[in-house]
């Protein structure tokens, strides 16, 4: 199985590396960015023989490593 | 008394801290690798600053999951006082032995220069060296020294006098423009609901004589000592 995993910070938790790119972009001339949110992306190769198994492997997985919750949000994705 | 220092791999003030420990308390503490599962019986257990695992992932998120780091949790929850400094406060709340986190400094620059802080709260083992309200320098040295928790943790820390130290100007004034790093509050530093716990960004171990710079740091072993003497 595979997963990917987008780790976001949440919202209200202030994300100066998401301003600074944010700013840059607009030294470029993208006027039209109203705001940038930086996160972390990660794809993981998975034993488990089915979805159920690997979603229950993936929740911890972000519970209790690949996020922190307290700052940031996690969503997942798993296939064959 | 006996303490001990936890050694990660890419630990860098673990000798500074134990230099500290040595000639403050006048004993050295046992060093401890990251890989042991077993801490002898200390006093006093510290997590030192330093950049353990390469900050990979967040800062301290791999360290907080290390095999000591059990025993560390399980010395915690028993009342053996545990120091985290920089680095060790970032795993201290990876471990969730500390509410919040630390991010990334607003202005986005690693900083190391003396700042200014205020003791808020002396009744510890490590600040009772201190009188409250009193201006402190001493050095920091972090690109993730901004501390961040919900609006009502902020509250219980600030209402049950859990913030050990705060950011503040020369004069002990205390506000925005004088936290370096952006932290909520100008939180440098917070206890556990015991006080057994602190954490703080500051370096007090880098301030421990005039010729390091400044002997600010000194009342904080002092304290840890008489402390641990009584």
């Amino acid at each position: 199985m595979k997963a990917r995993v987008h780790v976001t910070l949440k919202q209200g938790v202030l994300d100066p590396q998401g301003k600074a790119i944010a700013n840059a972009l607009h030294a470029l001339g993208f006027d039209s960015v109203i705001g940038v949110r930086q996160g972390k992306f990660l794809e993981l190769d998975l034993k488990d023989a089915d979805t159920a198994s690997a979603e229950k492997s993936m929740r911890s997985m972000c519970e209790r490593l690949l996020a922190n919750t307290v700052i940031e949000d996690y969503a997942f994705e798993v296939w064959k | 008394m006996k303490s001990a220092v936890i050694v990660f791999p890419g630990s860098n003030c673990d000798r500074d801290v134990a230099v500290a420990l040595a000639r403050v308390t006048g004993s050295a503490p046992t060093m401890v690798w990251h890989g042991d599962r077993a801490i002898p019986k200390v006093d006093l257990i510290v997590l030192p600053g330093g950049f353990s695992y390469g900050d990979y992932l967040r800062s301290g998120a791999m360290a907080a999951h290390s095999p000591v780091m059990t025993e560390v949790a399980s010395r915690a929850k028993q009342g053996v006082p545990v120091l985290g400094i920089c680095n060790g406060f970032q795993i201290l709340t990876e471990a969730g032995l500390l509410p919040g986190a630390l991010i990334r400094n607003a202005g986005l620059h690693f900083i190391c220069r003396d700042v200014h802080l205020k003791v808020e709260n002396t009744g510890s083992m490590f600040t009772r060296g201190y009188k409250t309200g009193q201006v402190v320098r001493i050095p920091i040295a972090h690109a993730d020294g901004n501390y961040r928790a919900d609006p009502m943790t902020l509250d219980r820390l600030e209402g049950e006098g859990l913030v050990a130290f705060r950011y503040c100007s020369a004069e002990g004034t205390v506000g925005e423009a004088h936290s370096p790093n952006g932290s909520a509050r100008n939180i440098a530093g917070i206890f556990n609901e015991k006080r057994t716990v602190l954490g703080l960004m500051p370096h007090p171990e880098r301030m421990i004589e005039p010729m390091l710079g400044g002997s600010d740091g000194r009342p904080f072993f002092e304290g840890i000592a008489e402390a641990l003497a009584a």
